[in-house]
């Protein structure tokens, strides 16, 4: 369970969510995300590829850093999600909120 | 890397005459970090020997990774002095989950449901509602400190 960040040759800062996004590592995926973004990364994907499941704090999580990041004008893709983890965003509606690309390539495109 | 945890799990034939299968039961202490190896570690034996769907594998992960973080977090306050405690009665073809703190309980209606537009924006307060939407029944005890989840099995 962890993240790893990599930046894309486009300038986009790629978040990979490996394991869980839950409530006992959600602050270190807002920390990893503000360090970037005090960077200076205004561009940023958070990918969940290799992600097994999610909690309501990870969703929360997911918010307050899609929040952090509209205050400065920067923009957030999500992408990698399976059809149980889609699910997920789209009971809470989530998915009116999030920027959502089946692969990280097509959200890379997107930007 | 071992944990230091020393998470007891217990399978025994049910007593009771309703009729369980099985009784899996596990306590652990208020702390978030204990949530996932719990979650693994139930699952894995509540879905022992029966054919499951991925689905029903995710649901269960999700909604007893939600429960327990309710109850360490709001139930408990995360007060490493007390406890939570995971029973699942494992039947043919549902299983009953009951997770419960040892905090003043809540009101469970009370908790309005996060999905209107102006809460779209708010980091919290999808827990309980991502739980009713994924498992098929739940239901509270009068104290509003234990809760029961259950799942049909497909």
């Amino acid at each position: 369970m962890g993240f790893s960040q990599t930046r894309d040759p486009s300038g986009v800062a790629v978040v990979q969510v490996e394991g869980q996004l839950i409530v006992g590592n959600r602050q270190e995926l807002k920390d990893l995300v503000q360090a970037a973004m005090d960077r200076g990364e205004r561009r940023i994907l958070i990918d969940f590829s290799r992600t097994g499941y999610i909690d309501s704090s990870g969703l929360g999580a997911l918010v307050s850093i899609s929040k952090r990041i509209r205050e400065v004008g920067g923009e957030l893709r999500l992408s990698g999600l399976n059809e149980d983890l889609r699910s997920l965003f789209e009971l809470t509606k989530l998915d009116t909120l999030f920027a959502i690309a089946e692969t990280p390539q097509q959200a890379l495109a997107s930007f | 890397m071992t944990s230091p945890l020393r998470l007891c799990v217990r399978r025994s034939p049910a007593l009771d005459p309703g009729g369980a299968a099985t009784l899996v039961t596990l306590r652990l202490p208020s702390e978030v970090g204990c949530i996932e190896e719990a979650v693994e570690l139930v699952t894995r034996h509540c879905l022992a020997g029966h054919p499951t769907a991925e689905r029903t594998r995710f649901r269960l992960k999700v909604v007893l990774s939600e429960a327990l973080s309710n109850a360490i977090v709001r139930g408990n306050r995360e007060d490493r002095g007390k406890w939570v405690d995971i029973r699942a009665e494992l039947y043919p073809d549902a299983i009953r989950v009951y997770v419960t703190d040892e905090g003043p309980g809540f009101n469970p209606s009370a908790i309005p449901e996060p999905i209107h537009p102006e809460q779209l924006d708010e980091a919290g307060g999808r827990g309980l509602y991502l739980i009713k939407k994924l498992v098929d029944a739940v239901q509270f005890n009068e104290q509003g400190n234990s809760i029961c989840m259950i799942l049909r099995r497909p």
